[in-house]
């Protein structure tokens, strides 16, 4: 059954949109949008760099963006810049970094359309069993820390003085983002992972009016923007993954007449 | 543990960009006591509320916590429009609530016909009663709370701290209160610190009420009813929040 490439991308898809709805939640809760713009770019150096030591590209990905963001939270500290331009900074050196030495693998052939912006054909079976296994282990772990890590988005302090461990919540929910994304690269593209992450969350928040609706309608929007992406992606041969984001943007419009309507009733 | 201490401060401070935020700071909450602090603006009663709870790193002197079962109403909290949240998700927020037990709450505080609206809809008053509520929803040992009758109406105020007071008797739990106003909480407390930087005096409200500092700090228009009394002081504070000795 496997043996298709579309339901290879398709099966992939469904098992990324169940992490970014959840994972994305948290991000426009937090935030922290521009941070997983950061740590996706940087994916693109995890890339060249299993290429050129032959490893295994989600487990370079994962500690790449790791590092990423370790040595933001350092910068953090010790510098006296505005975190937006620490992010901005390392989004765009890691990038350049990693287009750098892509160059210098002559060796190797790139796909650097696909390392960027997704490629239906590019799931194997192999990936599959990562993105799946992969995605089992975000959620699960995103449950044991859900209690804190949401407290502590409402309000640091009480969660606090109640008891709660935020920082640590916050850098296992660090970690899981790095983990999404190296999970997902394949399909979505270094560029437009934080749209997966994003759009169908954004879309979500028009439709919901708490915590675990808006969860539940972001993984709904995730796997509409999915089964049409892909659909569109190999009816029109256009790449996928600007194809699902650029259905996720189709379902938040028509999210936003849902919120106009709600206006109209109200007055 | 053989003693009704919750929480003990012993000679506690904090510093920030180093300026002393608040220093030489101690006091104790004991089961079903009330203990208010009290003083101008930036006298230091936050500050010296999160080093009872634990919240700043690096303060000088030692806090001893005999309790984990804690209740906080913090002074400022924004709830961000991202997020959307109904009083019932807040109540749920750091602990699981059976449904009666949460409708009690906000039935104690007088807002549970609002569980199902969204946090983002409540006046300043009606959110300052959630917040309440949650903190004591949880039935803790030990209750902080930072100014929580900010924006009720005058007389929500003194039904709340009568309501606090009663919380505490019934659910034998200690509470540090603070507030800027020894008026309104004066026939709820035990025990109140006035603080300007440093504990200025304290004692139970009468015998700060006659503090010739604590009028000092508030005007003689607070201690107007109580007799004059004579109290003599090691020290005077000028304009800019210095301590000078007499």
């Amino acid at each position: 059954m496997f043996d298709d490439f579309f339901i290879r991308a398709l099966v992939a898809g469904i098992g990324i949109a169940f992490v970014a709805g959840p994972l994305g939640c948290f991000v426009v809760w937090r935030r922290l949008s521009y941070f997983g713009d950061t740590l996706a770019h940087s994916a693109l150096l995890g890339v060249t760099i299993a290429y050129s030591l032959e490893f295994n590209i989600a487990v370079s990905i994962f500690l790449i963006s790791s590092v990423i963001a370790l040595i933001l939270i350092q910068l953090q500290r010790k510098t006296n810049l505005p975190s937006d331009a620490l992010l901005g900074l390392l989004a765009h050196s890691s990038l350049a970094v990693g287009l750098v030495v892509i160059g210098f693998l002559t060796f190797i052939r790139f796909d650097i359309m696909g390392l960027l912006f997704g490629d239906i054909l590019a799931v194997n079976k192999k990936d599959l069993l990562t993105i799946w296994i992969g995605a089992a282990l975000i959620l699960l772990v995103l449950r044991f820390i859900w209690k804190p890590l949401f407290a502590s988005t409402v309000n640091y302090e009480l969660a606090q003085a109640e008891g709660l461990n935020p920082d640590r919540a916050k850098a296992v929910f660090t970690i899981l983002l790095a983990a999404i994304i190296a999970i997902s690269i394949k399909l979505v593209g270094v560029l437009l992972i934080t749209g997966m992450l994003i759009i169908p969350t954004a879309m979500a928040r028009n439709l919901s009016d708490n915590p675990q609706k808006m969860v539940i309608f972001s993984v709904i929007g995730g796997l509409l923007s999915v089964f049409i992406g892909l659909f569109s992606s190999l009816e029109f041969n256009t790449p996928s993954g600007p194809s699902i984001i650029a259905a996720a943007l189709v379902l938040f419009i028509i999210s936003l007449l849902k919120i106009k309507q709600t206006i109209q009733l109200k007055n | 543990m053989g003693n009704n201490i919750l929480v003990k401060l012993n000679n506690v401070g904090f510093r920030q960009n180093q300026k002393w935020l608040v220093q030489g700071v101690s006091l104790q909450v004991e089961k079903a006591k009330i203990v208010t602090l009290i003083g101008p603006n930036g006298s230091g009663k936050s500050t010296t509320a999160k080093i009872a709870l634990g919240l700043l790193k690096n303060i000088e002197g030692e806090v001893e916590k005999f309790t984990n079962k804690i209740g906080y109403v913090p002074q400022e909290i924004s709830i961000d429009w991202t997020l959307p949240l109904r009083v019932r998700d807040f109540m749920l927020l750091t602990d699981k609530l059976k449904e009666d037990t949460m409708e009690e709450a906000l039935s104690l505080t007088g807002v549970v016909d609002l569980k199902d609206k969204s946090l983002g809809n409540l006046s300043g008053g009606e959110f300052q009663r959630v917040l309440l509520a949650r903190a004591i929803s949880k039935k803790p040992e030990l209750l902080v709370l930072d100014e929580p009758v900010k924006g009720v109406d005058f007389t929500g105020e003194i039904a709340l701290y009568e309501l606090i007071k009663e919380i505490s008797e019934k659910l034998n739990c200690g509470i540090l209160l603070i507030s800027h106003d020894l008026h309104t909480v004066m026939s709820a407390t035990d025990y109140v610190v006035c603080l300007n930087g440093h504990v200025c005096c304290s004692g139970s409200p009468k015998e700060v009420a006659k503090n010739n500092e604590y009028k000092a700090l508030f005007g003689d228009q607070a201690a107007q009813t109580l007799s004059i009394y004579e109290h003599k002081h090691d020290h005077v504070h000028t304009s800019d929040g210095d301590i000078k000795k007499n």
